[in-house]
């Protein structure tokens, strides 16, 4: 295992107004993702998913447990203002809508908000921003103005924004929900290098398979408690337990289970078409 | 709908695009003073000659200006008509039972007329043809920063008018949205009485406020997440800096002020009360 990057110890969350029957949105949850690692939590609606995201960087404040990064209790009352904005700086968090995120008129003026709230000098900035707006691909549209982009463009921005922080951890809550195939594949992309190529540890909240399928580790989540937590190839070979709480498997995957359970042999995992179209290809050649 | 710009930017490479949006500000206070210093024949020349060389500077096409002057057409010829048949005077050109035309009314109608066109054209020029409304908005924060002394929250209302200007075309954009859906299940916006056109806005507003309110809630955890804290600590991408340039249309609208000043004290002609 890697180093330790973000670490809860019995987390739990209850809303405010919820009266003392209803259940709990996070249960004693205790997980530890590393440094670097691109973790995928999966979750049906109201599994905590979006909650727990909104723990990790003291958006919202857990009724129960503790949540460390780095090593630092950031649940710790004491926490000074300037210790939230360091942790808020650490963990980047881009958001479902890509309109309601988006401050500025101008692209480049928005991804310039996150360092020039946090008071860096002119000339930085404008390096930073160009960096992460080339970063994204999104250099040639520097001038524009937001409202003219795609959602896909739109969510690049966003992410361009708190790539010009210089995050150590990007938590995408639903990031793709919103967008069109195209979108999603663009936006899917960008998080993919920018875990691999930049280090970036990656957390991200979606409900679709394919999308989890990209990540090192998933963490499934159902009723506030984790249910399952593993390697998208271990995850997706539970199909029966995935679909007890309202999720599926990727359509690859549940086609390579059909298919074993109709009598045909195929061996491995499968959690892409490549890979399913691969076993297919060689359970052929070996009845030949 | 989806071009729909606020205000009326028109993007060309001119002097006055390039001017810094904080003189241009004062220019415009200056210029709406200007206007009114004016009394007589000669200082109204000036003022429409200063008028056309603005537009000049500005490389605003004539078709545009004269668009943005379409609005207001009515209340020019309304204000003229008024000054031509009740202002008296002592040269009586026109006189017909009660309706009695002197030579001043021509010339005050004639001097309001090129008193509000200028008036238009400069603020026009100097501002809303030439200015981002994010440049002015930050020009109006820098202006108004000393009075952050006196604990006005001149940070938080840019911010306000920054945000305002960023969510005029999503709140567009949702209103269509949201005016299709209605026309869709039969809603009618264009026949009736006027309280019945208004009421069949009730169905827009309600969910153009409510989602409002969602985006709001949206926007603020988005700006907290990238570390918003006021505007205190805050540093800016582009710093704006005066240039010597800068100056110099300041130097010009002082030195048509002090002519205009000077007329006044010499007096040509009619002058105007």
């Amino acid at each position: 295992m890697k180093e330790p990057f973000v670490e809860t110890r019995e987390l739990s969350y209850r809303y405010e107004s919820a009266d003392a029957a209803e259940p709990r949105v996070l249960r004693d949850l205790s997980v530890t993702i590393g440094k670097g690692e691109f973790v995928a939590v999966l979750g049906h609606n109201g599994s905590g998913k979006s909650t727990f995201a909104k723990l990790l960087n003291m958006i919202l404040t857990p009724t129960g447990g503790k949540v460390f990064v780095m090593g630092k209790d950031i649940t710790d009352e004491n926490m000074t203002d300037e210790e939230v904005l360091a942790l808020r700086k650490r963990m980047g968090m881009v958001f479902q809508n890509p309109d309601n995120q988006l401050v500025a008129t101008i692209v480049e003026d928005d991804v310039a908000f996150g360092p020039e709230n946090l008071g860096v000098p002119s000339k930085e900035i404008r390096r930073r921003v160009d960096e992460a707006l080339s970063e994204l691909g999104m250099s040639d549209y520097a001038t524009h103005e937001p409202h003219r982009l795609s959602g896909g463009q739109k969510q690049r921005v966003a992410i361009a924004g708190i790539l010009a922080m210089l995050p150590d951890c990007i938590i995408f809550d639903e990031s793709t929900a919103m967008l069109d195939p195209v979108g999603r594949k663009e936006v899917m992309d960008a998080v993919v290098r920018l875990n691999r190529e930049k280090g970036i540890t990656v957390i991200m909240i979606t409900h679709y398979m394919e999308e989890a399928a990209l990540a090192d580790r998933i963490i499934v989540l159902n009723d506030g408690r984790v249910l399952l937590d593993g390697s998208p190839e271990a995850v997706f070979e539970e199909e029966a337990l995935l679909r007890s709480c309202g999720l599926a498997v990727p359509q690859c995957t549940e086609l390579v289970h059909r298919l074993r359970e109709a009598g045909i042999p195929l061996d491995g995992a499968c959690v892409f078409p490549e890979q399913c179209a691969e076993l297919i290809m060689k359970s052929l050649n070996k009845e030949r | 709908m989806k071009s729909i710009a606020f205000g009326q930017y028109y993007p060309a490479d001119s002097i006055l695009h390039r001017l810094d949006p904080r003189i241009k500000v004062i220019l415009t206070v200056l210029y709406i003073v200007c206007s009114f210093l004016c009394k007589n024949i000669i200082s109204f020349a000036l003022l429409l000659a200063s008028a056309l060389l603005l537009i000049a500077a500005g490389k605003i096409p004539l078709k545009v200006i004269l668009r943005g002057l379409r609005p207001v057409l009515i209340i020019l010829i309304f204000t003229a008509f008024l000054n031509i048949f009740w202002t008296k005077g002592e040269t009586l050109l026109f006189g017909w039972r009660f309706i009695k035309i002197y030579a001043e009314g021509l010339y005050a109608a004639a001097f309001i007329l090129v008193r509000i066109a200028t008036l238009i054209i400069g603020t026009g020029m100097l501002l809303t043809y030439t200015t981002t409304p994010i440049a002015l908005t930050d020009a109006l924060e820098d202006l108004l920063s000393p009075l952050k002394k006196l604990h006005v929250p001149v940070h938080s209302f840019a911010m306000m008018m920054t945000i305002a200007l960023r969510f005029i075309p999503t709140l567009t954009e949702e209103t269509d949205k949201i005016m299709t859906a209605q026309k869709a299940r039969g809603a009618d916006f264009s026949e009736g009485s006027l309280v019945k056109r208004a009421k069949a806005l009730i169905p827009i507003l309600i969910p153009l406020v409510v989602s409002a309110f969602n985006r709001a809630e949206d926007l603020a955890i988005a700006m907290e997440c990238r570390c918003y804290h006021g505007g205190e600590g805050r540093t800016r991408m582009t710093v704006r800096r005066l240039r010597f340039v800068d100056f110099i249309p300041l130097a010009l609208v002082l030195l048509l002020g002090a002519s205009l000043i000077l007329l006044n004290i010499l007096g040509f002609g009619y002058t105007m009360r």
